[in-house]
């Protein structure tokens, strides 16, 4: 199996957490070669790291809406945690 | 000719009088700490924020101030021709020359007919059904988006983001900021819920610090409680504290107690989430285990079996192999000899049996006639016959006197 993985950096947390829990069944499922099984584990484990990294590191993210506007861009940081006072 | 008294009662000014009048009344313990009841007329907002109107009865009236810093506090909703009680100190408006109170905080007349207006309200809703328990939703374990009703200026709101990061960082606060009391309070908490509509955050969180329950009245407002219920995104209310309940609880998907209480039931918590995903690498490494273990074993038998069949093995087994079949020659023969020796022994004792000589031994005699034949009948001799009589130690020359035969009918033949 040469199938490459998505750049873990690339995922959100649910997501990591979701693969994670595909990987642990597949390999429960035991029906992979041992290289496999291998690298299945070795992703495994960074995906774990990420999601603890993640949740220790994560900076909450507060975006205020402006009196006028009725639709904000959600994309856009209107207010920062910096903003604060 | 006018007449001038001598001393002329001196005159004031009209500061001086006024002067007089406030000092009169602002040393004067009723008017400096009164209740008085009356209906709002004249009522008006200056941009400078402070309030002022008239009260009156039938008969009177009285001019009536509220400084911004107090207006805002206001737990009634003042309109004209409402009827309420203001407390305050009477004194002087100098300029105007006008007496006025000076109004620290109102209530209305009968706090009973806010209660009574609370339960009709209740009533009415329930009985459309907004706060029936089949309407709540379930608030969503993982939100990736929380929208936040609340003022930007409140404790709530900062108790709400610590909770938040302490609990669970990784989600995003869409904050619609809006007043939480006074007159404008329902109408912008009702355009805060609408604007967050257009997100659709996971879940809406509701939020006002604690208060007195006039405070808190704008969250028994029918519109605030009706935009709750109408919500597209699960709403979660924390208002006031642990003994407030307010009509929009009743309306929300879910009532928390406090602002933290409601970041806390919107949130996983960082902590459990640290356990699960400890939980989860344990499991992952026991899976890796077992399938290690699996083909750990699958080599270890594969290697026995190349090991049965290697030539080493072979020559093992082969020369195990000879042993044994030297072993069971070694066996064959002591067992063939030991059988040898006892036939030979047995022949060994019979022929011992046989001899001759062992029977002369016995005291048997043999005799042999002059020609050395075996005399084995009286038949064969004769009287005056000479014979020789063997012994086992030596033979006898002997001569026969008689004959006298046994009469037996057959002689053994030789």
């Amino acid at each position: 199996m040469n199938r490459s993985f998505t750049d873990i950096a690339d995922l959100s947390y649910e997501q990591a957490f979701a693969e994670l829990e595909t990987i642990i069944n597949g390999l429960e499922a035991n029906q992979k070669t041992l290289e496999e099984s291998i690298s299945l584990y070795e992703r495994g484990q960074a995906l774990a790291m990420y999601c603890a990294g993640r949740l220790d590191q994560a900076e909450l993210r507060v975006r205020q809406m402006s009196e006028l506007d009725l639709e904000i861009d959600p994309t856009h940081p209107v207010m920062d945690e910096g903003a604060q006072d | 000719m006018i007449h001038l008294p001598l001393f002329q009662t001196p005159s004031l000014t009209v500061s001086e009088i006024t002067q007089y009048l406030r000092a009169l009344l602002d040393g004067d313990e009723i008017l400096q700490n009164v209740w008085v009841r009356g209906e709002i007329s004249n009522l008006s907002r200056p941009t400078s924020g402070h309030l002022y109107f008239t009260l009156k009865d039938q008969g009177a009236s009285l001019r009536c101030v509220i400084w911004r810093s107090q207006a805002s506090r206001l737990r009634v909703t003042m309109q004209n021709g409402l009827a309420i009680e203001a407390h305050g100190a009477i004194s002087i408006y100098e300029r105007d020359g006008a007496y006025q109170l000076y109004v620290d905080s109102v209530r209305p007349v009968g706090e009973g007919l806010l209660f009574q207006e609370f339960l009709r309200l209740k009533a009415l809703l329930e009985s459309e059904g907004l706060f029936d328990e089949d309407r709540k939703r379930p608030i969503p374990s993982r939100p990736h988006r929380i929208g936040l009703v609340t003022s930007p200026t409140g404790a709530a709101l900062q108790d709400i983001l610590n909770t938040l990061r302490r609990r669970y960082p990784l989600v995003e606060v869409i904050l619609a900021p809006c007043a939480v009391q006074g007159e404008a309070a329902p109408a912008e908490i009702v355009r805060a819920l609408r604007r967050l509509a257009a997100i659709r955050p996971d879940v809406i969180v509701v939020a006002r610090g604690g208060g007195s329950i006039e405070d808190l009245w704008a969250f028994n407002d029918e519109r605030v409680v009706r935009a709750i219920a109408a919500s597209l995104s699960p709403v979660i209310t924390g208002i006031g504290h642990e003994t407030d309940f307010t009509l929009a609880d009743f309306a929300a998907d879910l009532r928390a107690p406090t602002p933290t209480g409601a970041a806390v039931l919107a949130t996983p918590d960082k902590a459990d989430l640290h356990v699960e995903l400890a939980g989860l690498r344990l499991q992952l490494a026991s899976a890796m285990q077992v399938v290690l273990d699996e083909h750990s074993y699958a080599l270890d038998s594969a290697r026995q079996r190349l090991e049965r069949g290697s030539p080493a093995s072979r020559i093992r087994s082969d020369r195990q192999q000879i042993d044994d079949l030297q072993d069971r020659a070694l066996r064959a023969m002591q067992h063939s000899l030991a059988l040898r020796q006892a036939r030979r022994q047995g022949l060994q004792n019979r022929l011992q049996a046989l001899n001759p000589i062992a029977i002369l031994q016995r005291g048997y005699v043999l005799l042999q006639r002059e020609d050395g034949s075996l005399l084995n009948s009286t038949r064969m001799v004769k009287p005056g016959d000479r014979l020789s009589a063997k012994l086992w130690d030596g033979t006898l020359d002997v001569r026969v006197d008689g004959v006298q035969p046994s009469g037996e009918a057959s002689p053994p033949q030789e």
